[in-house]
C-alpha cells in the first residue's frame, strides 16, 4: 500500500505497474486533447510526475450517479481511474467508506484544512422549487453548495444535470432545478457536461489543473474548450454521407447497414459540442454513432426539450401537426370574418353607386 | 344627378375591385416587365409610363378598403390617401398613355391583366371627374345627339343615297327580319364610305339578308373610351333596340377596335343580360363567307403587303385567323411583321387616346415604333381593319414624312370580289 | 447563459408554432379577402373555354416572352436564378424534407447537398443580381417602395443564413441554425401581408388572364 496522502502522483503510478512509457502515452494523449503543441508533452509529464494530491469534496445533488459509474466503473484500471483515485476524495457519498455525522464532518475538515485551494466537483441539478426535494444529512442541496463552494479554489460541474440541469430540469421543470453555475457566480466553475461525460474529458480537466494549476480555457457554456471545441458532426466519420445526401431512413435500411449518416433518424450532432469522436468510449471501443445510433445531443444545455430523439433536428420542437391544424381553423374563422367584412363593403359601395350621366363628367366644387 | 366629387370617385374605385384585381395587385412584385412591352415606355424611355404604375390610385383603394393591414394602416393614419391632386396628375397616365392595348397583360410573368385594371380604374376617374375634357365633349355629343362626332343619321342618309346613285346598289334600310345587321363607325361614315359600298358589294354577291338600322348604325362608344359603364350602356342599349326591333339574328361590328370590344364582349354585362343576337365582326363574317364558298376574289395582287393588327380586335377580341385568311384572299405577297397577332404594337391612339387632343404630341412621338414595324416589313401597302387606326397610322406616317397607302380589309376584299354581273 | 442553446431551442418552439400559426391564419385571412370580392359573370357569348387556357397562361407565364428577355436579359436572367436557387434550396434540402414530412405526412427524395449548396450560391447570387437591377434599373427603381426592399431582405436571409448554418461559419452552430430558423419565422409571419403573396396569388392572377383571355379566344 502507497502512501497516498504524501506520495507524489508519479510515484503511485509507478507503484501501480504504469511503465515510463504508458505515462508518457497518457501525457501525449492528454496533450493532444487538449489540443497543446507536443513540445509540452515533457512539461505535462514532469508537473504531472511531481503533483501532490489536491483535496477534493464531490457533492451529488439530483443525479443519477451515471456519471460517476462513467468514471469508475471502467472495464480495466485505467490510467483515468489511477489519477482520479490519486485525488484526496475527502468527500464522495456513493464511494466514502464513512457516513452520517462522520461523513459531513470530513466534508467540513477537508474544507477548513485546505480553505480557499480545495475544488469541488458536483453532480445533480439543485432543486429551488421546494429545497426538501433533494437533502443530504438534512440540509439541502443549495445550502450545501453555497456552503462548500465558499472556500473553493473552483467548481467543476460534472454531467449535464450540474452544468446545465439536465433531466431534471427538461420541461415541465417540476422541482425548479437549476446549474451549478446559476448558484455559483464568485468562483470560477468548469462545465464538464455530457450524459454521463467521458471520463478522460472529466481527468482531463483535473490532469490540466495539476499541470499548471490553473482552469483550462471555456468555450461560452463554461466547457473546456480543449474538448468541447468542435461539434459531433464536425468530427464524425460519416460526415462524407451527409455531405454527399446519403442518409439511413430507418434503422434497418440498406443506408444503416452501409454506414450512411443518421441525420434523418434524429442524430443530434450538428448541434451537439463534445469529444465523443475523437475520444470514444470503453477505452476507445466505439461511441454512439459508430454504433449506429444517431447522437442524442446530451453535453448540450436543454437536450431534453430540444425535440424527439428520432426526429432530425430540422423538425421543430412543438406539435407541428397540432399548431397547423388549430391555425386552419382559425384561418377560416377569421378568413370567413373577412371575407364577409370585403364582400359588404363592396355591396356597400355598389349601393352608393349614383348613375354617371353626361351631366356628371364636371367637377363639381 | 349631383356632378362628379372626389367621393364619388373613391366609391366607383371602390365598386370596381373585384377578385381578379385583388389577385393582380396581391401578385406584383414590380419587376417592371410591363414596361417593356409598353410603347409609351419604350418609345419615351420615361419610367412613369410604365403600365402598372398608372394603376397607384385604385392600388390604393384596394389596399386600404380590401386588405387587414391596408385597413390598419388607413385607420393608423399611416396610409397614403387618394386625393383629387392625385387623380389630376394621373389623367395622362390613365388616359394620354394608355390605349387599353393589353400587349402588357400578355408578358407580366405573374399573369397580370392591367388593361383590364385601366378599363376599372377609369370609372373611378370618371366619378371624380378627372377624365379628359375631349374625350368628355364626345361622350356628351355621343349621348346628345347620337355620335361622337355630332353626326345624325341625315348625314348617314346623304351618304347611303350617293352611293346608291355611284353603285347602283340598293342599301336595305331597316328591314324587319334580316339576317345581319352591320353597325358602322362615325369615322367610316364621314372618312371611309367605300366601307359601305364594300360591304354592300360583298352583300349582295353572297346573297346575305342584312339591313343597316336608321336608328342605330353609330357602333362607337365613347362610354367605354373614357371609362364609364353607365354611358356605355346607354349607348349599347340604343343598338340593342336597334336590332331588337328589326328582330335581326346578327349584329355586324365595323372595322373599328373599341366598337368591337363594347358590343361583342362589355354590351350584355353593360345591359345585364345575354343579347337575343349574335355579334360577329365584319372580318368574322367575311371569313365564314369565305370558307363556305359563297365570296370568291380574283387577280390577287403581288404588291408587297402588311396587315397592322387593331388591338381591340385581335388581341383583345381574338379575331386572329381571319385577317390572315382575307389576306390570302387578296395578296399573294403578304408580309407579317415582326410581332403581329397577339404580340402586336398598337398605333398609339386606341382607347380613346386619339380624341384626346392632351395626347397628341405623346402619340405622335411613340408612333415611332409603329412606324419601325411597318418600314422593317418592306410593304408597299398597309392594310388594317379598324377605322381608328387608320385615321392614327396615316397622321402618324405623315408625321415622320412617310408615304405609304392605307386600306381597310374589307374594301380591299370587295375590290377583288368575283361578281355575277 | 445558455444563451445560443435557449435561442435555438425558441426558434424550435414557440418562435416556430407562433409563426406558422401567424403565416397560416394570415395566407387565409388574405386568400379570402380576394376570393370574397368576387366576378361578375360573363354574359358575352363566349368563342373559347375558360379552364384549360387558364391553366395553360399559369404554366405559360413561368418563360418569359422572347421581347422581354432581350429588352431586360438581366432582370429575367436574375429572376430565375434566385427562384431555382431558392427552390431547389427550400424544397430539395434534406434536413427541409424531413420538416415537410414532419408536417404534411408525406416527403420526396432530395439532392446531394453538394448540389443545393450550389443552388443556394446561385439563389444569393441571383438576389445580389436582383438588388443591383432595383437599384439601377430606371423603371425599377420608381416602382420599388420600401416593401420591395423588405420583402428583398426577408427572402436574402434565409438564404444567407441557410448558407452560413451549413457551412458552420457562424460559431456556435445552435446561434447559426437559430438564426436561420429565426429568419424563416420572419418571413413566415411578414408573407401574407406583403407581396411575398405573390408566390400564392400569381396562380389565381394568371388563372383569371389566362381565363378571360381564353373566354375570348386568345392564348395569353
Amino acid at each position: 500500500m502507497v502512501d497516498t496522502k504524501t506520495k507524489t502522483l508519479g510515484e503511485i503510478l509507478r507503484h501501480s505497474g504504469v511503465s515510463r512509457r504508458g505515462f508518457l502515452k497518457f501525457c501525449t494523449a492528454t496533450a493532444s486533447m487538449m489540443a497543446l503543441p507536443p513540445g509540452m508533452v515533457p512539461a505535462i509529464a514532469a508537473a504531472l510526475d511531481k503533483a501532490r494530491r489536491p483535496s477534493v469534496i464531490w457533492l451529488s445533488f439530483q443525479e443519477c450517479t451515471g456519471c460517476t459509474e462513467s468514471l469508475t466503473r471502467s472495464h480495466s484500471p485505467s490510467l483515468e481511474n489511477l489519477i482520479f483515485d490519486h485525488i484526496s476524495l475527502d468527500y464522495h457519498h456513493t464511494l466514502q467508506v464513512a457516513s452520517g455525522d462522520a461523513a459531513e464532518a470530513a466534508r467540513e475538515e477537508a474544507m477548513h484544512a485546505n480553505a480557499g485551494s480545495y475544488l469541488v466537483v458536483v453532480d445533480g441539478s439543485i432543486p429551488l422549487g421546494n429545497p426538501g426535494y433533494s437533502t443530504t444529512a438534512g440540509f439541502s442541496n443549495l445550502q450545501i453548495l453555497e456552503e462548500t463552494a465558499a472556500g473553493a479554489a473552483a467548481v467543476i460541474a460534472v454531467g449535464t444535470c450540474a452544468a446545465f440541469g439536465g433531466l431534471p430540469k427538461a420541461d415541465p421543470n417540476p422541482t425548479g432545478a437549476v446549474s451549478v453555475r446559476d448558484i455559483v457566480t464568485d468562483k470560477p466553475v468548469i462545465n464538464v457536461s455530457g450524459c454521463p461525460p467521458i471520463p478522460v474529458v472529466i481527468t482531463g480537466v483535473l490532469a490540466h489543473y495539476l499541470t499548471f494549476g490553473t482552469l483550462p480555457e471555456l468555450d461560452q457554456y463554461g466547457r473546456p474548450k480543449a474538448f468541447y471545441g468542435t461539434s459531433i458532426h464536425d468530427r464524425c466519420y460519416r460526415r462524407p454521407f451527409y455531405d454527399k445526401g446519403l442518409f439511413a431512413s430507418t434503422f434497418d435500411d440498406e443506408g444503416a447497414r452501409s454506414g450512411w449518416c443518421l441525420y434523418k433518424l434524429g442524430c443530434k450532432g450538428p448541434m451537439t459540442y463534445n469529444a465523443c469522436a475523437t475520444a470514444k468510449w470503453n477505452e476507445g471501443t466505439s461511441w454512439p454513432v459508430e454504433s449506429g445510433h444517431g447522437c442524442l445531443g446530451c453535453s448540450q444545455p436543454d437536450f431534453w426539450d430540444a425535440g424527439g430523439f428520432y426526429n432530425a433536428l430540422s423538425i421543430p420542437v412543438g406539435e407541428l401537426s397540432r399548431t397547423v391544424s388549430y391555425a386552419t381553423a382559425a384561418g377560416l374563422g377569421l378568413g370567413a370574418v373577412a371575407a364577409g367584412i370585403n364582400h359588404r363593403s363592396k355591396v356597400e359601395a355598389n349601393r352608393r353607386h349614383g348613375e354617371v350621366t353626361v351631366d356628371d363628367l364636371e367637377k363639381t366644387s | 344627378m349631383t356632378g362628379a366629387t372626389l367621393e364619388r370617385g373613391l366609391n366607383a374605385f371602390k365598386e370596381q375591385v373585384d377578385a381578379p384585381v385583388a389577385a393582380f395587385f396581391s401578385s406584383c412584385v414590380n419587376c417592371g416587365m410591363c414596361a417593356e412591352a409598353c410603347l409609351f415606355y419604350t418609345e419615351t424611355g420615361d419610367p412613369k409610363y410604365t403600365p402598372i404604375r398608372k394603376l397607384e390610385p385604385l392600388r390604393r383603394v384596394w389596399e386600404q378598403e380590401y386588405t387587414v393591414l391596408g385597413k390598419l394602416k388607413k385607420m393608423l393614419g399611416l396610409a397614403r390617401p387618394v386625393t383629387d391632386e392625385l387623380l389630376q396628375e394621373w389623367q395622362e397616365l390613365l388616359y394620354d398613355s394608355c390605349t387599353l392595348c393589353g400587349r402588357c397583360a400578355m408578358v407580366c410573368p405573374v399573369g397580370n391583366d392591367i388593361s383590364y385594371m385601366v378599363r376599372k380604374a377609369r370609372e373611378g376617374m370618371v366619378a371624380s371627374g378627372n377624365s379628359p375634357a375631349d374625350v368628355r365633349s364626345a361622350a356628351e355629343r355621343a349621348v346628345r345627339i347620337g355620335s361622337p362626332m355630332g353626326l345624325k343619321y341625315k348625314a348617314l342618309a346623304a351618304q347611303i343615297k350617293r352611293i346608291e346613285t355611284e353603285s347602283g346598289i340598293k342599301i336595305p334600310l331597316d328591314v324587319e327580319g334580316a339576317d345581319y345587321m352591320p353597325l358602322l363607325s362615325s369615322m367610316e361614315i364621314i372618312n371611309f364610305p367605300e366601307y359601305i359600298e364594300a360591304l354592300a358589294r360583298i352583300f349582295r354577291q353572297a346573297k346575305v339578308s342584312w339591313t343597316l338600322c336608321s336608328e342605330a348604325f353609330e357602333a362607337t362608344n365613347t362610354g367605354i373610351q373614357i371609362g364609364s359603364s353607365d354611358i356605355a350602356r346607354e349607348l349599347v342599349q340604343r343598338i340593342v333596340d336597334g336590332a331588337e326591333k328589326l328582330r335581326v339574328k346578327c349584329v355586324i361590328a365595323p372595322e373599328c377596335g373599341h366598337a368591337y370590344t363594347s358590343i361583342r364582349w362589355e354590351g350584355p354585362n353593360l345591359i345585364g343580360r345575354p343579347f337575343p343576337f349574335k355579334v360577329l365582326h365584319i372580318l368574322e363574317l367575311l371569313d365564314e363567307l369565305r370558307a363556305s364558298g359563297r365570296i370568291k376574289t380574283e387577280n390577287l395582287s403581288n404588291e408587297r403587303m402588311t396587315f397592322h393588327d387593331p388591338c381591340s380586335i385581335v388581341r383583345k377580341g381574338g379575331v386572329i385567323d381571319s385577317p390572315r385568311e382575307l389576306m390570302a384572299m387578296v395578296s399573294t405577297n403578304f408580309v407579317e411583321m415582326q410581332d403581329h397577332g397577339k404580340w402586336n404594337w398598337c398605333c398609339g391612339g386606341g382607347g380613346g387616346v386619339s380624341a384626346n387632343t392632351n395626347a397628341e404630341a405623346l402619340r405622335l412621338k411613340v408612333f415611332k415604333r409603329k412606324k419601325d414595324q411597318i418600314e422593317q416589313t418592306g410593304a408597299t401597302k398597309l392594310i388594317t381593319a379598324c377605322a381608328n387606326c387608320r385615321l392614327v397610322i396615316e397622321e402618324g406616317l405623315e408625321e415622320y414624312h412617310v408615304e405609304l397607302p392605307l386600306e381597310g380589309l374589307t374594301e380591299l376584299v370587295a375590290q377583288h370580289l368575283v361578281e355575277d354581273k | 447563459m445558455n444563451e445560443s442553446m435557449d435561442f435555438l431551442l425558441w426558434t424550435r418552439g414557440t418562435a416556430f408554432d407562433v409563426s406558422v400559426a401567424i403565416f397560416i391564419v394570415g395566407m387565409l385571412i388574405r386568400l379570402f379577402e380576394i376570393v370574397s370580392l368576387g366576378r361578375g359573370r360573363d354574359l358575352a357569348a363566349p368563342r373559347g373555354t375558360e379552364f384549360l387556357p387558364g391553366i395553360r397562361t399559369i404554366l405559360s407565364r413561368t418563360l418569359p416572352y422572347g421581347g422581354t428577355f432581350k429588352r431586360q436579359p438581366l432582370t429575367v436572367i436574375a429572376g430565375y436564378l434566385f427562384h431555382i436557387g431558392l427552390l431547389v434550396s427550400l424544397l430539395l434540402f434534406i434536413p427541409h424534407i424531413e420538416l415537410f414530412r414532419e408536417t404534411f405526412g408525406f416527403g420526396w427524395p432530395g439532392l446531394p447537398n453538394p448540389i443545393v449548396d450550389a443552388a443556394a450560391v446561385l439563389g444569393i447570387t441571383g438576389l445580389l443580381a436582383a438588388l443591383w437591377n432595383r437599384l439601377t434599373n430606371p423603371v425599377m427603381k420608381m416602382l420599388s417602395d420600401s416593401e420591395d426592399y423588405l420583402v428583398w431582405i426577408l427572402t436574402f436571409l434565409p438564404l444567407l443564413t441557410g448558407y452560413l448554418a451549413y457551412h458552420r461559419m457562424i460559431n456556435p452552430y445552435p446561434l447559426a441554425m437559430g438564426l436561420h430558423i429565426l429568419s424563416i419565422e420572419l418571413l413566415l409571419v411578414l408573407f401574407p401581408f406583403t407581396k411575398l403573396m405573390h408566390t400564392f396569388t400569381l396562380f389565381l392572377a394568371r388563372w383569371y388572364n389566362g381565363a378571360m383571355s381564353g373566354r375570348r379566344g386568345v392564348e395569353s
